[in-house]
């Protein structure tokens, strides 16, 4: 049983053969510069065409169902040798784009998201605070209506992207009375006096990917620049986050499908006790029990894929495809490292990196508990 | 200027293939294909050609159905149009009853150049090109690592690689190239690229209509392969004990010296 075409598979080879010719020679410097070239990158992955995948063709997109973006996240997720890099172009492809690219006006989208999907600039998505993060609604960036201009107030954290975007596609709030109705979604030039890098973030893992605390004194961008309507911010970006947490899923599948077949490759040739240690019917059990669970997450996301691409409500199956893809990569990543003994605790051993790496998917994008949140209201849990 | 490309569907090089029953072929089932290295040198020069001269790229493949994915993985990384030799009477051909059909297909692009792989990564024969050169009496240059055409598109410099060194030919255009890893970076089959390859025409061509009817395939073969020999199992590796790290690179060196003369 495939699921995929035969074009998707040549799509998945090509986005293999990048990342394996192209990306993964530099990964090391890139996770010791706690950087990596952003522009450069992108403008690669625009030309292979990862930005705009199932966007409309008139700004450059390809048009295609979602099964094509599920190929994109799984080839990615399996050839990158970080999970930095493909975080900050998922960000470009599927976080801070897709609102711009459903409810942006025309010109917003010819200044932002053709370039975008070009791939000649770079983008991020400023929701998190410091003070609110699953917490959406505890917000308090705002932008105060000045004429024909919002003026910006307020600082983000955790910016994928954050000290080499273009524009930060940022979540704010214009109502301070309103519930739901009191956000919006503006796109922000990084250019624009009063916008600022505060600091740089120095994290865990991901590292070849610059993560930025962002300041907005008093940030004067057009109205033009908001995306669809004022006050309809949050509906927006839950709908966003939804991309979002489906390409996180895929990715977190198929990293640790990776993890897991170097860790076969490795205990297939270390020797303990004069056999090669997958020799032991304990480490072959352990092995086949993730194998299993990884093709389990692997099937709901697909499950996931059908639905989306039938235009069918799915948040329940999203949240749990997320729920489950990032919480079983950080128990392939650990079971990983134990597995690697000595050596696995050791930077150089790719095991180790994945183990960083994979501790975020269940923070980032909608943290574990609020995917928990979602699922139980859904199912009618509350007393 | 008319550019044909002649590619190959192979065994991706991480498939592990097993011997059939018969002893006498792999068996298809389960193994990943895939466009022989070789030949995606071969496409990506037949691009850079046409963006330098202009013109059309043709690509020519023979194969059963399952090769359709491989020309249009060609068509997808920029090739224009293509012919897919695909009939049960052209299996189990030799290289030259390969080279027959293929020539024949190229005679009805009269193509200024053919690009072709040096050799294909299955069966390794380096036949089918040399061969469609010849009946198709076009000039040649194999192995080649850097070529230079003519802005006029009549003539060719071509350098190619022998044992230890090289030679740098010229040639009269029509030719065939067939090309060796060096020759440039074969670019990948972009996502606009391969959306736009569904598009492109793909024309079948039987024997008959190439005239060869009875002389293509298993029937136009003059060798046959009766059996597959699988690689010899690797050797265990050997430890070397010695009492100091001098002592044991000694040992090394006259083992690598004396046993395995590599040194």
């Amino acid at each position: 049983m495939d699921y995929f075409t035969p074009e998707q598979h040549t799509f998945m080879k090509t986005v293999r053969d990048f990342f394996e010719k192209e990306v993964n020679p530099h990964v090391e410097e890139w996770e010791n510069q706690g950087i990596f070239p952003a522009h450069q990158v992108f403008k690669r992955c625009g030309e292979l065409g990862l930005f705009g995948i199932t966007y409309d063709p008139k700004y450059g997109g390809s048009g295609l169902d979602y099964w094509w973006t599920a190929a994109y996240a799984e080839a990615m997720g399996g050839s990158c040798n970080c999970s930095g890099i493909p975080m900050a172009i998922m960000v470009q492809s599927d976080m801070c784009t897709p609102a711009l690219h459903d409810f942006g006006s025309e010109e917003l989208k010819e200044q932002f998201l053709a370039p975008s999907i070009k791939g000649e600039m770079v983008g991020a998505i400023g929701v998190t605070e410091p003070a609110a993060g699953s917490d959406v609604f505890g917000i308090q960036t705002t932008a105060r209506r000045d004429g024909d201009h919002y003026v910006i107030n307020g600082r983000k954290i955790f910016i994928t992207n954050g000290t080499q975007a273009d524009y930060v596609t940022t979540l704010v709030k214009t109502d301070k009375d309103a519930a739901h109705h009191g956000f919006t979604l503006i796109v922000v030039p990084t250019k624009t006096p009063g916008f600022s890098v505060a600091r740089k973030l120095d994290k865990v893992g991901n590292l070849s990917s610059d993560t930025a605390e962002l300041v907005y004194d008093d940030v004067r961008v057009p109205v033009a620049n908001r995306i669809g309507d004022e006050g309809l911010g949050f509906i927006y970006q839950m709908r966003q986050f939804q991309k979002e947490r489906m390409v996180a899923a895929f990715g977190a599948v198929a990293g640790a499908r990776k993890a897991l077949d170097a860790t076969v490759a490795y205990l297939k040739q270390r020797e303990a006790f004069g056999k090669p240690l997958i020799a032991k019917q304990y480490i072959q059990f352990k092995l086949a029990e993730l194998s299993t669970q990884i093709e389990l997450a692997r099937q709901l996301n697909y499950h996931c894929a059908r639905m989306i691409a039938a235009g069918e409500d799915c948040v329940r199956e999203t949240s749990m495809a997320k729920l489950a893809s990032c919480r079983l990569s950080r128990e392939v990543a650990d079971r990983g490292v134990q597995f690697h003994g000595g050596y696995g605790y050791m930077n150089e051993y790719p095991i180790s990196r994945y183990r960083r790496d994979s501790r975020l998917g269940s923070i980032g994008g909608g943290a574990d508990e609020v995917m928990m949140y979602i699922i139980a209201k859904l199912e009618n849990y509350a007393a | 200027m008319k550019i044909a490309v002649i590619i190959k569907q192979t065994p991706d090089t991480e498939t592990v293939v097993k011997i059939n029953d018969a002893g006498n072929d792999i068996v298809g089932t389960g193994v990943k294909y895939v466009m022989s290295p070789y030949c995606e040198f071969a496409v990506e020069e037949a691009l850079r050609t046409k963006e330098k001269l202009g013109g059309e790229v043709v690509v020519v493949s023979l194969g059963p159905d399952r090769v359709l994915e491989t020309i249009r993985t060609a068509l997808a990384m920029g090739c224009d149009r293509a012919i897919h030799l695909k009939d049960p009477a052209y299996e189990g051909g030799d290289g030259q009853a390969t080279a027959k059909a293929l020539a024949a297909a190229l005679k009805t692009v009269s193509p200024d150049i053919v690009f072709a792989g040096k050799q294909a990564i299955d069966g390794d024969q380096s036949q089918v090109a040399v061969r469609v050169a010849e009946l198709a009496g076009l000039a040649q240059a194999t192995i080649v690592t850097a070529l230079e055409i003519a802005a006029d598109g009549k003539t060719a410099k071509a350098t190619r690689r022998s044992e230890g060194g090289g030679e740098v030919v010229e040639l009269k255009l029509p030719a065939l190239i067939s090309c060796e890893k060096g020759l440039n970076e074969p670019r990948y089959a972009s996502l606009p690229g391969i959306m736009k390859a569904k598009k492109k025409e793909v024309k079948e061509l039987k024997p008959a209509e190439l005239g060869l009817e009875g002389q293509v395939g298993a029937a136009g073969a003059k060798a046959k392969r009766v059996k597959l020999l699988p690689l010899a199992e690797r050797k265990a590796g050997r430890r070397i004990e010695a009492e100091t790290p001098e002592a044991a690179a000694a040992e090394l060196v006259r083992l690598l010296r004396e046993e395995a003369k590599v040194l």
